[in-house]
Order: C-alpha cells, then structure tokens, then sequence
C-alpha cells in the first residue's frame, strides 16, 4: 500500500517537474511547480518528516509561489522570441546539465548514498516538530542564529535598493487623522435672494 | 485489503460526508442568517417570502444558481477558468479534517495540526489568483492581484498570532490546545493573548476577503473583482468557499482563544453543575456563532478600507504588535510569570 502511494507521487511529482521545464506558458509553468511542491510534500508526509511537509506547503505553496505568480501574470512574455535562442544556448545549457549531473552522482551515488550508508532512523514516540525546535535551538542553535540575521540583511539590502523616499505619493496617517472639519469646510452666511418683481415667496 | 477498506477507509469517508454535508447546511443558513442580520440592522425585515418566515431563501437561492447557465467566456484559459473554483473550495473543505469538535471527536488528530491549518488556508488564495487571470479580464485581473498581496500580508501576522497560542500551550495539537484552556472561562486564551486574539480574528477577516477587508471584490471600484466572469454553478462555488471559510475562521478562533469545546461555567460553584449536562459540541457551536455573528457586525457597520489603508495595517500595526507581544509571552512562559502561565516547558538538551 505504501509502496503505491509513493509510486503515484512520484510519478505525479516527476510529471509536474517536466511540465515545469516544458510548458511554454509561464503562468501554467508556475502553476505545474505548485503541483510539484504539493507532491514533494506528500513524499514527505509518507517520510513521518511532518513539519518539513507541512512548511514546505505553507512557505513555498502559501507564500513563495503566490508572489512568483503575481509578477509572472504582469509579465506580458512574447513566446516567438523565448524560441529562438534555443539553438545558440544549446552547447551551455548541455555543460551546465551534465555538470549537474555529474555533481549529483558525486553525492547522490550509491557508495554515499545507499540504505547502508544512511540507514532508515527508527521511529520515535516524539513528535517531528518537537526534535526539530530542540535541535535548532540547541545544538545548532548558533548556524540558525547566524542564517537568520543573513537573512534579515537581505531583507534590508533589497528594500534600501527599490525604496527611493520623496519620490512617491504617499499619505501621511497622523496627518489625516488630525484634520478637522474647520480646516477643510468652510460655512458662509449668506442673504437669502430677492424676486426680481418683489412679489410673494423668492 | 478487504479489511483495510471496512475499517479504516468506509467509516473515514462516511465522516467527510457528515462534515461536509453538515457544513454545506450551514453555509446555506449563513447566507440567510447574513441578509436577515444586515437587514435588522439596517431597519429592514430582509428575505421574508420563501418558506415561513424567508426560511427556504437559501434553498431557493441554490437552486436558482444550479439551473443558470455557466458562461465560459471565449478569449479566456478554459481549463485554468474551470479549475479555479475546484481550487478554491479545496482547502476550505480540507482544513475541516482537524478541526475537534469535542473532546475525541476529530476527524484526523494529527500532532502538527495547528500547522496544518495553516498551510492549507493559505492554499485557497490560489483560487481567487487563477480565477482572475483565466477569464482574461482587466477587473477581474485586478482584483486577483488585489487579493494575492492581501492574503499573503495577513496571513504574516495571522500566522504570528497562532504561534504566541502555541507558545501558551506547547502544542501543535488543537485538542490538546483546547484541554491546556482548562479552568475557567479566564483561562481561555483570549484574555493572557488578547492583543494576538484581535489580531488574529482581524486577519481571519482579511483573509477569508470580507467586509471591510474586501477589495477583492470591491464593487465599486472593480465591479466583483476576481468573479466577475463568472455565472452559474461556478459562482456558486466560489460563494461556497468563501462561506465555509467564514466558519472556518470562527470556529478555530472559538478553538484556539475561548476554551473550545469547555464550558464557560468551569470553575463557578452551582452554575458549573447545573449546565454540565450540555454536551460540548453545543458549547462550541454557540462560540462559532457569536464570531460569525461578528462578522456580519462588521460588515454592516464599516465601510471598505482604501487598498494602501488595508496594508499599512497588516505591515506596520499588525506584525509589529503580534511581534511584540510574543516576546512578552515567551517571557512569560519561560519565567513563569503570571496566573495562566504554569505549564513549564521542559528545555533539555538532547
């Protein structure tokens, strides 16, 4: 039963990652990586490994990608011009792919890689998320400290780059809020007209 | 095989089948129970024709949806405009699996439940984001854009104020989120954690696109935002989804900061054992009312939020708030400070 399960993941997850690659239209590329994403986490479900799965989900399915597809559906992509350089980037992307390929048989290869090598851990009564947080802010708790604050300057770095101050429109709450009805509107009293004849009601 | 199949299989999906039928009625009921609310509060009777007393209008209203026609517009993504509302009611039905109800009475007990929760919500934007573009048109479009930088802010500061509730009961779990509330109706969360009770309920608002969060669809501005092209059954879907998120919201909000399934007498001398006969799905019901209640409130009362308005809340009031006040929880779970906060959390290296 189990087996199967992982057979039909797998071959959805393989599915969804050519169709990645394939697809000429960006918007369903993206959407093809949600699919990827989605079964890779199941894989992971079968693995016990809970908390990867789950935020793996919420990060890259919940977050990531959503932000990817917002500015790939703003991109008005021209397909005839993505055609043509195939023949003339062919000879890189063939020595990117085999070094790829090379390096992962340098790590992924039997010798380093078999169930003798890594052996399946047993199961523990402890939760998944449990041993993950005790871990992270124990043992490596100075790597996850240092990965944070890289990222924090990041973050930092990427919004001093595209903030350019004083040349945006912006509305300044505090202001809003203090305005008062005297400083917008003004009443005027004014004499009521007169018919022209000076008969009856104007 | 056989037995895998009458065990565990039949009996799990005769419960999806419960749940979902269950909460197909109510959404069905929200929607009377919304217009017969405004209209109250806005001086009117509201829907009174159908059934004694407008009781049948919704039945009426999905009827009427089924047998209109669904236009699929020419120039759009047909698969994508077809898959769109699939998306969107997914997640809202799948989050339901965790979700206790009282106590043992959950579908899946999973020990990263809250997580799941959480993951899964935030699938449901992905709905609204191919609805928008699949019909390939402009309002549509922006509402979709509209609601992507909306949900993926709230869902920030929502995810922040679910973690200062994990901090407090050192679960994951919903049940036992619900069982660390034991005590009273003081020991429910929504007191020790109330900056991160608004938040949360706030952003559950934004979240799900309503009143006055919801510039998604916007009117006025963008005709129905992301369903405009949308007609029929299709529609319906979508309405469906954003109804059962509704309660979705409610009730894990009654879950996670006012005790759940515990009743609220807990702890007061006679009171205590004069309602301990009500069953504590009864009790859980009347909480999710009174937060679904809360939200036509709102939706009666307040006019929709300018889009700048709705991000400077979620970026700079909300996730600075929820910040701060995890800080001074973790502190007060750490030292012990405090009526509510005695369950030590064991720190040991391994």
């Amino acid at each position: 039963m189990e087996k199967l399960l992982f057979y039909f993941f797998a071959g959805i997850l393989l599915f969804a990652a050519t169709m990645v690659i394939t697809v000429r239209n960006p918007v369903r590329a993206a959407l093809f990586l949600v699919l990827a994403f989605f079964t890779s986490a199941a894989i992971w479900l079968m693995l016990e490994a809970e908390f990867l799965a789950i935020s793996l989900v919420l990060v890259y399915v919940g977050a990531v990608l959503v932000l990817f597809l917002f500015v790939v559906m703003m991109l008005d992509i021209d397909t005839s011009a993505l055609k043509e350089g195939f023949t003339r980037y062919l000879p890189l992307g063939l020595l990117v792919a085999v070094l790829i390929v090379l390096e992962l048989i340098a790590v992924l290869g039997a010798a380093n890689f078999g169930l003798d090598q890594v052996p399946v851990p047993e199961g523990s009564d402890e939760s998944n998320t449990k041993t993950l947080g005790r871990l992270l802010y124990t043992v490596y708790v100075y790597p996850f400290e240092i990965a944070s604050v890289i990222l924090t300057v990041a973050i930092v770095a990427a919004i001093t780059l595209t903030l350019r101050p004083n040349k945006r429109k912006t509305q300044d709450p505090a202001e809003q809020v203090k305005v008062r009805s005297k400083d917008r509107v003004r009443l005027v009293k004014m004499a009521s007209e007169k018919r022209q004849d000076g008969k009856g009601k104007p | 095989m056989l037995d895998l199949l009458t065990q565990h299989l039949l009996p799990n999906i005769g419960k999806i089948l419960l749940i979902v039928a269950i909460l197909m009625l109510a959404v069905a009921y929200l929607t009377l129970a919304e217009r017969k609310v405004i209209g109250y509060i806005q001086m009117r009777i509201g829907p009174n024709r159908v059934g004694p007393r407008g009781l049948l209008q919704p039945i009426a209203d999905g009827l009427k949806l089924l047998l209109k026609e669904i236009i699929l517009p020419t120039r759009s993504n047909l698969y994508l405009f077809v898959l769109a509302p699939v998306l969107a009611i997914g997640p809202a039905l799948a989050a339901w699996a965790v979700i206790p109800f009282d106590a043992g009475m959950v579908l899946a007990d999973i020990n990263a439940g809250l997580l799941y929760v959480l993951a899964i919500t935030s699938m449901g934007v992905y709905g609204i984001v191919i609805a928008g573009w699949a019909s390939n048109s402009r309002y549509a479009f922006l509402g979709a854009m509209r609601s992507a930088a909306q949900v993926v802010s709230y869902e920030i500061a929502m995810g922040f104020a679910l973690v200062g509730v994990l901090i407090a009961a050192g679960s994951l779990n919903l049940s036992e989120i619900v069982m660390a509330q034991q005590g009273g109706i003081f020991y429910w969360y929504w007191l020790p954690l109330l900056p991160l009770f608004v938040v949360y309920f706030v952003s559950g608002v934004a979240e799900t696109n309503r009143a006055p969060f919801d510039i998604a669809e916007g009117e006025s501005e963008i005709v129905a935002g992301f369903h405009v092209e949308y007609s029929g059954m299709a529609f319906a879907i979508f309405f469906l989804a954003e109804y059962a998120d509704m309660i979705l919201i409610s009730i894990l909000a009654a879950t996670l900061f006012m005790g759940g399934w515990l009743s609220p007498f807990e702890g007061i001398p006679v009171l205590e054992s004069m309602f301990a006969w009500v069953p504590g799905l009864v009790w859980l019901l009347l909480k999710t009312s009174m937060f679904l209640f809360i939200y036509l409130w709102i939706r009666a009362t307040f006019p929709r939020y300018r889009y700048d308005q709705v991000m400077r809340l979620g970026w700079k009031v909300f996730i600075p708030v929820t910040l701060v006040w995890l800080v001074i929880i973790s502190t007060m779970q750490v030292f012990d400070i405090g009526p509510w906060f005695n369950n030590i959390v064991e720190v040991t290296s391994p």
